[in-house]
């Protein structure tokens, strides 16, 4: 055996062995790291919103607001969440619509509409609403949140924002 | 310049004296044969990696265990690959520790002055049953469930004391949440660092007695 045919046959393992490592290294580094980024990438960039069908608009009275309640579903990998949310719908005229959350702007308890005092009072810490939403006594800092709507064919679809 | 650098760390961190007392030895003229071990400390160093990624994902709770494998199988990108390779060289681990051990024996590789090299083999083949053994559960369906079942029952057989180790196993008399947790720690932390640690002897020992070359005819 020569000695240049040692070296370079040497050489050729060499190569062979790091071809082949870094084949199998990026092999299984790819899909790993596809398979940690999974969830950030499916879950897309925006917040979660959703339109909310609340039925034809004709069913809620005028004049009052009409609390609707609905249980939003998510499915984070394998498990199932479900959440309980609430709004108002308030119709002062046939074509003036108001959607207030139901959410407390202090410390996020739910509000109740209270018809013989004509306010949303917040059982927690006595937070008083007026019929618009605006703060009339205790310690919530803003008014309740105006939800975004539209009425499409004569029905109500509410803009849900998560959280 | 990368020589001139190479040697700066070098003279402060000695690759190649560790290089040339570490791997720099005579070697017996071997076969394939002698890879065994190679090829099965690859299939360790697989199992650890890919079993990590899977801990991304997976839940050891009776509630969650079967569904967060189900979403690594269809829900997760490339969950199938990692899992599918977690699976397959598990398998293929024990046959090359069986077919590693079988080479040892038919070329008399245990002999002085290797016992304790194979004594300690033993240990990382029981460690290496332990690992499928404990991991077999972790799915928690029909069949790993069952498999469980049989195999706490079977060392529950010991003399005297086979009641209390099939209920040290368990957990309790029955297979229950706290079976699926202590198999998870022993899967994911107990066996996988006494087998690091065992193969850390394994190889010092090789390392000090050099392989041993194949018996000749007046052997
Ligand atoms: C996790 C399992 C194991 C790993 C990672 C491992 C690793 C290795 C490696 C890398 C070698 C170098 C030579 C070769 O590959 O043939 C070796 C040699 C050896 N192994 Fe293992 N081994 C394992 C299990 C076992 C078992 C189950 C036994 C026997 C009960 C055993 C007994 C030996 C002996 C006696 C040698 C020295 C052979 C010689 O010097 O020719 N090993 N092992
Ligand atoms: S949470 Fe409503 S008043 Fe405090």
């Amino acid at each position: 055996m020569g000695k240049s045919h040692e070296v370079s046959r040497r050489d050729f393992v060499k190569i062979m062995t790091g071809v082949a490592g870094t084949v199998i290294g990026a092999g299984i580094t790819l899909p790993a790291v596809g398979y940690v980024l999974d969830p950030a990438i499916k879950s897309g960039g925006s917040g979660k919103e959703d339109w909310i069908d609340l039925g034809p608009l004709e069913n809620y009275p005028i004049g009052e607001p009409t609390p609707f309640n609905f249980t939003r579903t998510q499915i984070n990998g394998w498990e199932k969440t479900f959440s309980t949310n609430g709004l108002f719908v308030l119709r002062k005229s046939d074509t003036e619509v108001e959607v207030l959350s139901n959410v407390c702007t202090h410390l996020g308890c739910r509000v109740a509409w209270h018809e013989d005092k004509g306010e949303f009072i917040c059982p927690c810490h006595d937070g008083v609403f007026d019929e618009d939403g605006n703060v009339i006594s205790g310690p919530p800092p803003r008014p309740l949140d105006h939800l975004e709507f539209k009425v499409e064919d004569g029905n109500l679809f509410v803009l849900f924002k998560e959280g | 310049m990368a020589s001139k650098i190479y040697q700066w760390l070098d003279e402060r961190l000695g690759f190649d004296d560790l290089y040339k007392s570490l791997l720099d030895r005579p070697e017996p003229h071997g076969t394939w044969w002698n890879t065994l071990g190679s090829a099965t400390l690859f299939l360790f160093t697989m199992q650890v990696l890919t079993g990590i990624f899977l801990l991304v994902y997976y839940t050891p709770s009776p509630d969650h265990a079967y569904d967060s494998i189900q979403y690594i199988m269809n829900g997760v990108a490339f969950g199938w690959l990692i899992r599918g390779i977690h699976h397959w060289s598990a398998t293929l681990m024990v046959l090359m520790v069986f077919l590693h051990m079988l080479r040892v024996f038919v070329t008399a590789s245990y002999k002085y002055p290797r016992e304790l090299t194979w004594v300690v083999g033993v240990f990382l083949l029981l460690t290496t049953l332990g690992l499928g053994l404990t991991g077999y559960l972790l799915p928690w369906n029909q069949r790993s469930y069952f498999a469980t079942t049989v195999a706490t029952e079977i060392a529950g057989l010991v003399p005297g004391i086979g009641p209390f180790i099939t209920r040290t196993m368990r957990g309790g008399t029955d297979l229950s949440a706290l079976t699926l947790s202590r198999f998870f720690a022993a899967h994911v932390w107990m066996l996988p660092l006494t087998l690091a640690g065992l193969i850390g002897v394994h190889l010092y020992l090789i390392i000090r007695h050099g392989e041993s070359d194949y018996p000749t005819e007046e052997d």
